[in-house]
């Protein structure tokens, strides 16, 4: 039996009189991939930011790998953030640097844990960019010059590059048009698989998180409404919220 | 002739106890930037600010002082603040780096080593390494407060990405005895070395940033590199045409419309020096004693 890399309970965060989210439990194993369905506003970004340490919690416990991540010093956290754990955004601009080139993004995650080697930092980062299949003669161009599946393809790498076991992931497919999008999945269904990665990935998109995610959890007003194994929750819904959100799905 | 107008020094006690108090804590932790009210000096910012009210605040009346604008003594930047001083401190002042007690700089550190007892001023513009890396203010604290400095490599990464080598030529980022990561003003970086194990003090003051930072004699100072590429001080490849000097940093000066240039050391006091001992250079003149102040161009 396999211990959680992830657990969670009771996470519970208050915007004033309102909710984020709130009584959030789950456990996340190791090389499984969680996915978070709701609509907007539901709480699913709130939960995820909380998750990664991006805001503060108001209550509730996140162990990770057996230790209590709110009673960790700001320092072993945010190394943490940098090391074993990465952050996707929705829009790359936000977790990419627009003003370094492509090898200085992804080499970033490298010099902030220490690695002082110009050579070897420029060689893990050309491989990088050829594993999310970025040209090697673009490794001196700023993101900038990339177009928005590039960028997103840019921002996994760069957050993949120090071998993270833990990732988030806050609608990594939002904006990319129908045939980037099914590249960009192909490519994460291969890296989660051959780095054994835990993800937790928040998407509105069903299509996505059939074709990733393990498990599904599906939130509504701050809260879980339902969670299982996805296929189990979007064929045989049972909540009236989970129905109405299968049954909304477009057909093309 | 001090004026009787102003206090000595032109700063009013309290502030200068105040800015005293922020150059000890800044003595206390290398490297780190402590804020103070900077006040408004008659002078725009970019021409000193902080480093004029460093310096009056370290003033004595039996102190010798010196001004150096990019090494030369006689520019306007260096003459405005000396006659400033002698104005309203009426303190000696020198062009001799020996003979002087507080040196304020902008932007060179003297050939002549420093000795112990004397107070290297510098002004700085911005005093935040990271500050082009992270535009931040709050973020850039918590940066420093948690030693999260991966990103100060990030630029000179971009530096060898872009030219084949760390071309960042001055205010060459520095690492104060292991822990604060520094801008040491934008001295080229060939005076670099000469920041770390300095018998000399050395304050820094940004008036409009608000700043003062320290480094205490014989504090540990080390240019960040990479493994594979290494610190280099670099000058120009050139001797001084005026004294031969073959070690100190030079100045290009473009002589005519031809393309014909020299290179004369930057630091005029220097360079004189080594004149006034019989040194000459390509284009140079003997000198006799006491005529180095004309110069042959």
């Amino acid at each position: 039996m396999t211990t959680p890399l992830l657990s969670v309970t009771g996470l519970t965060k208050r915007y004033g009189p309102r909710i984020g989210c709130a009584d959030v439990s789950f456990d996340l194993y190791p090389g499984e991939v969680l996915g978070i369905v709701g609509e907007s506003g539901s709480g699913k970004s709130t939960l995820l930011s909380c998750l990664a340490g991006h805001q503060t919690t108001d209550l509730g416990q996140i162990t990770y790998d057996g230790r209590n991540v709110l009673a960790m010093s700001e320092t072993d956290r945010r190394r943490l953030g940098r090391t074993d754990w990465a952050y996707v955004h929705q829009n790359p601009r936000d977790g990419l640097r627009m003003g370094v080139s492509a090898g200085g993004n992804v080499g970033e995650r490298l010099m902030a844990i220490g690695a002082r080697h110009y050579g070897q930092i420029r060689d893990s980062a050309t491989n990088w960019l050829g594993r999310v299949e970025i040209a090697a003669d673009r490794i001196d161009d700023r993101p900038t010059a990339f177009s928005g599946g590039m960028q997103q393809r840019l921002q996994i790498a760069r957050n993949l590059v120090t071998a993270p076991r833990l990732v988030f992931m806050d609608e990594p497919t939002g904006g990319l048009d129908v045939s980037v999008q099914a590249r960009l999945l192909d490519l994460l269904r291969g890296l989660v698989r051959d780095l054994g990665l835990s993800v937790i990935i928040v998407t509105h998109d069903l299509a996505v998180v059939r074709l990733l995610a393990h498990r599904l959890m599906v939130m509504k007003s701050g809260r879980v409404v339902e969670q299982g194994l996805t296929d189990q929750v979007l064929d045989d819904p049972q909540h009236a919220y989970t129905q109405l959100l299968v049954s909304s799905v477009l057909a093309a | 002739m001090t004026d009787q107008a102003y206090n000595f020094a032109y700063l009013d006690e309290q502030t200068k106890r105040m800015i005293r108090r922020a150059i000890l804590k800044g003595v206390a932790v290398p490297g780190y930037q402590v804020p103070f009210a900077s006040r408004e000096m008659p002078m725009p910012y970019g021409w000193g600010t902080g480093g004029v009210q460093v310096t009056a605040a370290c003033l004595t009346p039996d102190d010798t002082l010196k001004v150096i604008d990019q090494g030369a003594d006689d520019t306007t930047n260096a003459v405005s603040i000396r006659k400033f001083f002698q104005r309203t401190a009426g303190v000696a002042v020198t062009e001799s780096t020996t003979d002087a007690t507080i040196i304020q700089t902008r932007h060179r550190i003297p050939e002549t080593p420093m000795t112990a007892g004397q107070i290297l001023v510098y002004q700085v513009p911005i005093p935040e390494p990271l500050r082009f890396l992270e535009p931040r203010e709050t973020e850039t604290r918590k940066m420093h407060e948690l030693e999260e400095y991966g990103l100060m490599h990030v630029k000179l990464y971009e530096d060898i990405a872009r030219h084949g080598q760390i071309a960042t030529a001055y205010a060459y980022p520095v690492k104060v005895e292991g822990r604060y990561v520094m801008d040491p003003s934008p001295i080229p970086k060939f005076d670099n070395p000469k920041l770390s194990d300095s018998p000399a003090i050395q304050l820094f003051g940004a008036g409009r940033e608000q700043r003062i930072y320290a480094l205490p004699p014989f504090t540990k100072v080390v240019s960040l590199d990479f493994d594979d590429h290494p610190f280099i001080a670099s000058k120009a490849p050139h001797d001084c045409d005026l004294c031969g000097a073959g070690d100190s940093y030079l100045d290009e000066v473009i002589t005519d419309d031809q393309g014909s240039r020299m290179y004369v050391c930057s630091d005029t006091d220097f360079c004189a020096g080594r004149r006034d001992a019989g040194h000459v250079g390509r284009l140079g003149v003997a000198q006799t004693e006491g005529q180095t102040q004309g110069m042959l161009i």
